[in-house]
């Protein structure tokens, strides 16, 4: 009943500031469509230069995917990759090809790469059958966005979750409501409770609307079923909500509580599997099953990009559970600060 | 005088924050149905010393009792109205969604809880504001809507920790006149203060200065043993200065 009453007021106020409700929904929708336009924009077409082509290789050079330059002589095309006209050349010299690289940007040179080789094979194995390729999870229209997104869906809902539950629990400290909630007979356990019901009903609408758009309308890609993508995020975002509110009684005021950002949100970006895990370091490798954030985003991808299922994703989804059971135990051990029964 | 029990007893408490001792030794009875004062400068320790009192902290050593009991005790703790230095309201809802919400911590619910809001909402003459957001309440609006919420669950004791800082004569007048209705309906109430002229209006003052209780007894008490016209002199005295 107390614990109603606290869930009640938490909503109210999170309705009545809708600055608060905007940075929560707002926010990390607009990310995600920046993102999205990022990481999905069209395939990028290098500027190559060659040098003293052979004739027959110059008839399979495709222009499709680059913007082809020809040069008679070496300086000329140095002169042009010195000013960024073009961002390598290939160089024929007694029919051996060599590549310069202009070198600075590694995804160009990747792309400069990818096209020489394509254009050098096409010449000499013509009549080779194509390699036929199949995927087990995912399809050759995969990009990197859908492979990025379920990792940084669940990272910015943990991420505005946090922040926000832990100002406003430090709020209720600062303005002295806590100290008149624990001069009431409301006990500690119930105003945890309370603050993890209110939120969690907020959250829970939240991450509903954030993974809907970003899989119907930025297009995601999705395999699996979506009440795993929204049981999930509500268990991620518990677990935000529950380790914000309790690192919010290790500062003093709203300046104190961003300086976490740093410390505890952004770290786990690189650990969550953004990028390969395989290749952290040996001894940080560590840190990454010490945080919520890797269970999520393994059991999003395993369902939204894999299709798996419960039976894949319940052992992370526990793990989570885990987390925000502890801290929601700490946090009524901290609360002893303030009231000792 | 006989007739009134002891409320409250406070038995050799002592209280540290680290090394810096902020309570030593404090022994004090307070009477039902009185309005004692608590008067010091700041930094004496008068916070920590209601803070006790409302169950908020514990001390070091010495016990306190309420109702015979010892406290801290949340069964204790439904009978007593705690009101904190801070305003301690939500900036974001209406003077009513606060008193409804703490009215429903305490179990006050539907018909009996609405009648109580205005009760207490015309005692500190606030009937006309309940639909207004706090977040527009002038200062003392705040200070008086604070000790509504204090009175909501009908606390037989009612601690109040600074209650007319910052409040100009008028309205600071007018906070008196409802500590007096509610002595009159059996409330006890405990009152800190810094202020000289408001300790004059108390039935029994403690003076406390560097966590030690100084003196005790009735305004009038305190300025005969020391000879002296006012509260501010006989605080003096008790603190070991010379008029």
């Amino acid at each position: 009943m107390r614990v109603r009453t606290l869930m009640i007021r938490i909503l109210k106020q999170i309705v009545r500031d809708k600055r608060t409700m905007g940075l929560l929904i707002a926010a990390p929708i607009l990310i995600l469509t920046m993102l999205h336009l990022v990481f999905n924009g069209e395939e990028y077409s290098p500027k190559v230069g060659v040098v003293n082509a052979p004739e027959a290789i110059k008839g399979h050079l495709s222009t499709d995917e680059a913007k082809v330059t020809e040069y008679n002589v070496k300086d000329k095309a140095d002169e042009d990759l010195n000013s960024g006209d073009i961002e390598g050349y290939l160089l024929f010299s007694d029919m051996k090809p060599s590549l310069f690289l202009e070198g600075s940007d590694p995804s160009v040179n990747a792309a400069v790469i990818k096209w020489v080789q394509g254009a050098l094979k096409a010449g000499v194995d013509e009549k080779r059958t194509p390699l036929n390729i199949s995927y087990l999870h995912g399809s050759s229209e995969m990009g990197q966005f859908d492979y990025f997104g379920p990792v940084l869906l669940g990272f910015f809902v943990f991420f505005f979750v946090f922040l926000i539950a832990g100002v406003s629990f430090l709020r209720e400290r600062t303005t002295g409501t806590l100290e008149r909630l624990l001069s009431s007979p409301l006990r500690r356990w119930e105003i945890v409770i309370g603050y993890v019901a209110g939120f969690g009903v907020f959250t829970t609408i939240q991450a509903g609307i954030i993974a809907l758009y970003s899989i119907y309308v930025l297009g995601m890609h999705m395999e699996g079923s979506f009440p795993y993508v929204l049981l999930i995020t509500l268990l991620l975002s518990l677990t935000a909500l529950t380790l914000g509110i309790l690192l919010s009684a290790f500062a003093n005021n709203e300046l104190q509580m961003i300086q976490f950002i740093p410390i505890v949100v952004v770290p786990q970006i690189f650990f969550s599997g953004l990028f390969n895990l395989d290749t952290i370091s040996g001894w940080l490798s560590w840190i990454g099953p010490l945080t919520p954030l890797y269970y999520a985003a393994d059991s999003l991808r395993d369902v939204m990009v894999r299709g798996q299922g419960i039976d894949d994703i319940y052992m992370n989804l526990l793990v989570l559970a885990g987390f925000s059971l502890i801290f929601m135990l700490l946090n009524i051990l901290a609360l002893k600060r303030y009231r000792k029964i | 005088m006989d007739d009134q029990f002891e409320l409250v007893s406070i038995r050799q408490l002592s209280k540290a924050f680290g090394r810096q001792t902020v309570l030593k030794d404090i022994s004090l009875d307070i009477r039902a149905g009185e309005i004692f004062g608590l008067l010091g400068p700041s930094g004496a320790g008068k916070t920590t010393l209601v803070k006790q009192l409302a169950g908020l902290d514990t001390p070091d050593a010495g016990e306190t009792y309420l109702f015979k009991e010892k406290m801290p005790s949340l069964k204790l703790m439904e009978h007593i109205g705690y009101m904190a230095q801070s305003d301690a309201l939500y900036g974001e809802l209406t003077a009513k969604e606060n008193l409804q919400f703490f009215a429903a911590l305490y179990g006050l619910n539907g018909k009996s809880m609405n009648k109580r809001i205005l009760e207490v909402m015309t005692l500190v003459e606030l009937g006309e504001h309940l639909e207004k957001q706090v977040s527009a309440y002038s200062g003392g609006m705040r200070r008086r809507l604070s000790l509504a919420i204090s009175l909501l669950h009908d606390p037989k004791l009612l601690i109040l920790d600074e209650p007319t800082v910052g409040i100009d004569p008028v309205l600071r007048k007018s906070i008196w006149k409802a500590f007096y209705d509610l002595k009159k309906k059996g409330v006890t109430l405990i009152v800190t203060t810094h202020v000289m002229d408001e300790a004059e209006k108390c039935d029994r003052l403690g003076l406390i200065r560097d966590g030690e209780l100084i003196a005790l007894g009735t305004p009038e008490e305190l300025k005969n043993k020391t000879n002296s016209n006012s509260i501010e002199d006989a605080f003096l005295v008790f603190g070991g200065a010379s008029i």
